[in-house]
C-alpha cells in the first residue's frame, strides 16, 4: 500500500514539475495545464490523507484550494512567476517528506510557512482579481452550460446500454474522515461511469458533511456499462467500506432533481469528472502509456528461461540422433522456431530498458534554479531523451549529469554582461543529447560557455606530475590535455579560481561512469564552450566478450578492455633477474600473465609461442595474458558468482562473475582491473 | 491474503519435517532433512573455479541458475573415487543459499521420528561428527544425519578473517 502510494505520488511529482517548468518558459499556463496540476494536487491530497501525512495533504489542500480559484478563470497574470515559485517550493516539500517516509523516517516537516505564503497568494489573487469579476461568472456560467449539454447528451447516446444503479455506502465505525473516504470512492468510480451523483455533495471541502454520511450513509446515483456483479465486487473491495447496499433502478431522476438542478456547487465538483471522461477520451490515450510495475526478479527469471529455452532449442536441432537425417520439413520448422525465440528474446530485454528521459527532465529544474541563484541567463535543450537505456544504469547516470550541468552553470556559462561583451546572445544554452549507437548510448551535454584553457591545464598537470615525460608537450592531443580534468588531483577547491573551476567533481563523475562501463572524454574550444560525451553501455547485463580456452576451461574477457592478439615470437621474450616474463611488442614491453598458472589449470600448452598472447588495458595500465586458443566473440549475460562462493577468495582472484555459454557450459569471466592490480 | 498463503507454507513444511532423503558415501549412509532438498541429479560437467578448497568442486548450470557443488566425500576427509553413472548430485537450499551435494549413491526418503533421533557421539570419537546433526535409527540400520548450516558454515572464512586482521 505505502509502496503504491511512493509510486503514484512521485510519478504525480514528476509530471508536475514538467508542467510547471514548461510553463514557466512562456510565464502563464494553458487551462489544460491548469486542470492538471489541480487534479494532481487533489490526488495528493487525496492519497496523503488517506495515508494520514497530515502535513503535506494540508499543503496539497492549500494549492489546490488555489489552482481551483485559477481555474475558475481568475488569471494571475503578472503574478505567475509568484504562483510558479509557490509551487514548486511545495513541490519541494512534498518530495522532502515523502523521501523522509521513503527512508523510514517521520514525515515531521513544517508546512505552516508555505501554507501562510499560499495563502497571501491567494488574497493578493482575489483582491486584484475584483475587476475582472463579470467574466468569471460567465466562465462559471460557461462551465455549466457545457456540463449540462454533455450529461444530456452522454444521456441520449448511452442509455440504451447503461444501466442505472442507486447505492447507499456506510463507512466502517472508526475510519475517520468519511468525506475523505466517500470523495476517494467517487473519484474511483468516475472512470467507469456515465452518470454520477451523490449526496451528500460537498465531500471534498466541507467536513460537516462528515457526520451526514455516518448517520444516513454516503448515497451514490450512477449510471455504467459494469454488470451488477462487476459493480457490488468493486464496491466490496473499496477501503473502508463497511457495507452497502446496491440495487439496479428505472430511472433515478427523481432521487436526485436537488442534486442536479440546484447551485452552482455542483458545477464546481462535477466538471472535474466530466474533463476526466473527456480527457480519456482523446488527449490521454496520446500523451500516457499505459504503464504496470513489474518485480524485476521476475523479468531476471523470464530472462534466465529464455536463455534456457536458446539452449534446448539448440539440443533439439542439433541433435547427434538427426545426423544425416534427410529431414526438410524439420529444419524449415525448427528455423521458424528459432526466429520466434529470438524475437522473444529481444522482447523481454527490451523489457527492461526505459527512456533516458526522466533523468534528463530533472536537469531543466537544476537549469532554472542555479539560472536564478546565479543570475545567468541559460536555457536547457534536450535531444533525444527517448533514447532508451537500461533500468540499472539510469539510476547511475543521474549524478554524474548532475555534476556536468552544474559545472556547466556555474563555470561554463557566463553573465549576461560578459556574454555581451563576448558578441554572444544573452541566453546561454546547454544542449543535453543522446544517442543509440548500435550497442552503447552516447550521451553529449555541451554549453556555449568560456570553454577551457588548454596551456593553463596543461601547466597545472604538469605541476602534479601527471605529463608522462617521454612524450613532448607538443606531442599531446587536446583530447589528452582536457582529460586531465578527469584525474583526481583536478578536482580541489583551489583550482576554481585557476581555471574557472571545471574540474570540480569531474573525477567523480568518470568514476561513476566507469563504474557501469562507459567512458568519458571532453572537447573544448576557449571561449566557444565545452562537449562532454558519455559513452555507456546499453545495458550492464549484456555485454560484448572474447572467449579464450586454457586447458580445459573457457574464460571470457569483455571485448572494450582488449587491445589486441597476436603469435609470441621467441626472439621478443625477455625474463628480468627475478624470473618475471615480459614481451617487446614494438618497442613497448609488456609483462606476461599465464593464465593457467594463475588458475592452476592443466594444460597441454605451457610455451608462450604456441598459445596466443592478449593484451589487456584496464585504469591505463596494460598486462599481456597467455591463453591456449582463442575461441570468438559473443554477447554474454552476466550473473554474479553465487553466494556460497563469496565465501572464498574467488573475486580478489580476478573472477568477477561467470555466464552462460550456448551449449550450457559456464565460463568465468575475468576481472582484468582486478587481475593487473593483483600483478603491480 | 499473505496470511493465506503463509498458511500453506507452514503445513507443506509439517507434511516435510522428520522426513529425510539418504544418501551413501563410502559405506555410511548419510540423511538430509527433505525439506531441504530441491532436486536430485545426475552428475554433470563441473566448471572449475580458482581459489577454491580441494572439497568445492566449482559450478554447474541448473537450468540457467548457476549452482556450486561441494564434494561430501572429500569435506567429510574420505577417499576421493571418480564419478560413475550412480554418482548424484543432491541440490540443497539452506537460508537463501543453494549448493549441490556431490555423494556416491541416493538411497530412498524415510521418515524418522524425532524420538528415534539420537544426538551426535562425542566429538572426538569421529572427525566428520561435527557436520552431524544426531544420529538416526531405523530398523537396525544407522543414518547419520547431516546438519546443512554446518557443512556450508565455513570454518575456512574464520581462516581468511584472521589473516586479513
Amino acid at each position: 500500500m505505502l509502496d503504491i502510494f511512493f509510486f503514484e505520488t512521485n510519478q504525480l511529482l514528476e509530471i508536475l514539475e514538467e508542467i510547471l517548468l514548461s510553463s514557466e518558459k512562456s510565464n502563464e499556463m494553458s487551462t489544460e495545464d491548469i486542470d492538471e496540476v489541480f487534479r494532481i494536487m487533489h490526488t495528493i491530497k487525496g492519497s496523503s490523507n488517506m495515508m494520514k501525512f497530515n502535513n503535506i495533504a494540508s499543503l496539497s489542500h492549500a494549492v489546490e484550494d488555489l489552482f481551483d480559484f485559477i481555474r475558475e478563470g481568475h488569471s494571475p497574470g503578472e503574478n505567475y512567476s509568484d504562483v510558479f515559485e509557490v509551487l514548486l517550493a511545495s513541490l519541494d516539500f512534498i518530495k522532502e517528506e515523502i523521501a523522509k517516509i521513503e527512508n523510514g523516517k517521520k514525515a515531521d516537516g513544517d508546512e505552516k510557512l508555505l501554507l501562510e505564503g499560499i495563502h497571501d497568494l491567494l488574497a493578493i489573487l482575489k483582491e486584484t482579481d475584483v475587476v475582472v469579476q463579470p467574466k468569471v461568472e460567465k466562465a462559471v456560467a460557461n462551465k455549466s452550460a457545457s456540463l449540462k449539454n454533455y450529461v444530456s447528451a452522454g444521456g441520449d447516446q448511452n442509455n440504451t446500454q447503461l444501466q442505472k444503479y442507486c447505492v447507499k455506502v456506510y463507512f466502517e465505525a472508526d475510519c475517520m474522515m468519511e468525506n475523505i473516504r466517500a470523495f476517494t470512492l467517487v473519484f474511483g468510480l468516475k472512470d467507469i461511469c456515465g452518470e454520477l451523483y451523490y449526496r451528500p455533495k460537498e465531500i471534498a471541502d466541507d467536513n460537516t458533511t462528515t457526520q451526514y454520511i455516518i448517520d444516513n450513509g454516503f448515497d451514490i446515483y450512477l449510471s455504467t456499462d459494469k454488470t451488477y456483479a462487476e459493480l457490488k465486487k468493486l464496491f466490496n473491495q473499496a477501503l473502508f467500506v463497511q457495507s452497502h447496499t446496491l440495487e439496479a433502478v428505472e430511472s433515478f431522476d427523481k432521487e436526485i432533481a436537488d442534486l442536479i438542478d440546484s447551485e452552482v456547487t455542483l458545477v464546481e465538483t462535477v466538471p472535474e469528472s466530466t474533463e476526466a471522461i473527456k480527457q480519456q477520451a482523446d488527449g490521454l490515450k496520446a500523451v500516457k502509456q499505459s504503464l504496470i510495475s513489474v518485480n524485476i526478479n521476475k523479468l531476471d527469471t523470464l530472462m534466465d528461461l529464455i536463455g534456457e529455452l536458446i539452449i534446448s532449442e539448440a539440443m533439439v536441432t542439433k541433435n547427434p540422433d538427426l545426423k544425416d537425417l534427410p529431414l526438410e520439413n524439420f529444419k524449415k520448422s525448427a528455423r521458424q522456431m528459432r526466429k520466434l525465440i529470438n524475437e522473444l528474446q529481444e522482447n523481454v530485454m527490451s523489457i527492461r530498458m526505459v527512456p533516458i528521459e526522466s533523468v534528463f527532465n530533472k536537469m531543466q529544474r537544476i537549469v532554472r534554479d542555479m539560472g536564478k541563484k546565479l543570475d545567468k541567463q541559460a536555457e536547457l535543450i534536450i535531444i533525444g531523451e527517448e533514447t532508451e537505456v537500461d533500468k540499472n544504469i539510469i539510476g547511475h547516470l543521474s549524478d554524474p549529469l548532475m555534476h556536468l550541468i552544474r559545472n556547466a552553470m556555474d563555470h561554463g556559462i557566463e553573465s549576461v554582461a560578459e556574454r555581451q561583451k563576448a558578441g554572444k546572445p544573452p541566453k546561454g544554452r546547454i544542449t543535453l543529447r543522446a544517442n543509440n549507437t548500435g550497442g552503447n548510448v552516447v550521451i553529449t551535454l555541451s554549453d556555449d560557455g568560456k570553454g577551457l584553457d588548454r596551456d593553463k591545464i596543461l601547466k597545472k598537470a604538469k605541476d602534479l606530475g601527471l605529463v608522462n615525460n617521454l612524450k613532448l608537450e607538443n606531442e599531446l592531443s587536446d583530447r589528452e590535455i582536457f582529460s586531465y580534468i578527469l584525474h583526481p588531483g583536478f578536482s580541489t577547491k583551489s583550482e576554481v579560481t585557476e581555471f574557472s573551476g571545471r574540474g570540480v567533481g569531474m573525477d567523480v563523475v568518470n568514476k561513476n561512469i566507469e563504474k557501469v562501463g562507459g567512458g568519458v572524454y571532453v572537447q573544448s574550444q576557449l571561449g566557444k564552450g565545452m562537449t562532454v560525451n558519455i559513452n555507456i553501455p546499453l545495458t550492464l547485463t549484456i555485454i560484448e566478450a572474447m572467449k579464450l580456452s586454457v586447458g580445459r576451461s573457457i574464460y571470457t574477457i569483455p571485448t572494450t578492455l582488449i587491445r589486441e592478439f597476436f603469435k609470441a615470437e621467441q626472439k621478443d621474450l625477455v625474463k628480468d633477474p627475478d624470473g618475471n616474463e615480459m614481451i617487446m611488442v614494438r618497442g613497448e614491453c609488456y609483462p606476461i600473465l599465464r593464465l593457467h598458472k594463475q588458475y592452476n589449470v592443466q594444460t597441454s600448452i605451457t610455451d608462450i609461442c604456441e598459445g596466443v598472447m592478449v593484451i589487456v588495458e584496464a585504469e591505463g595500465h596494460t598486462l599481456c595474458l597467455l591463453a591456449d586458443k582463442l575461441i570468438g566473440d559473443q554477447q554474454i549475460v552476466v550473473k554474479p558468482l553465487p553466494k556460497y562462493l563469496q565465501n572464498f577468495r574467488v573475486a580478489q582472484s580476478g573472477i568477477a562473475g561467470c555466464t552462460i555459454l550456448g551449449d550450457g557450459n559456464i565460463s568465468l569471466i575475468l576481472d582484468i582491473k582486478k587481475i593487473i592490480n593483483n600483478e603491480r | 491474503m499473505s496470511d493465506f498463503f503463509g498458511d500453506i507454507v507452514e503445513q507443506d513444511e509439517d507434511t516435510l519435517s522428520g522426513r529425510f532423503l539418504t544418501f551413501i558415501i563410502d559405506r555410511d549412509t548419510f540423511g538430509v532433512e527433505i525439506k531441504h532438498v530441491l532436486e536430485i541429479i545426475g552428475i554433470q560437467p563441473i566448471t572449475e573455479v580458482p581459489e577454491l578448497p580441494a572439497y568445492a568442486k566449482g559450478i554447474i548450470n541448473i537450468r540457467g541458475k548457476i549452482v556450486p557443488v561441494i564434494d561430501l566425500r572429500i569435506k567429510f576427509k574420505k577417499e576421493p573415487v571418480p564419478y560413475d553413472e550412480r554418482t548424484c548430485i543432491i541440490i540443497v537450499e539452506i537460508q537463501d543459499v543453494t549448493v549441490g551435494f556431490i555423494v556416491d549413491n541416493i538411497d530412498e526418503v524415510i521418515p524418522i521420528p524425532p524420538e528415534d533421533i539420537l544426538p551426535p557421539p562425542d566429538y572426538k570419537t569421529g572427525f566428520y561428527n561435527r557436520y552431524i546433526l544426531g544420529i538416526g535409527k531405523v530398523g537396525d540400520s544407522v543414518k547419520l544425519l547431516v546438519d546443512c548450516d554446518k557443512v556450508l558454515a565455513e570454518d575456512e572464512l574464520e581462516e581468511i578473517k584472521q589473516i586479513n586482521q
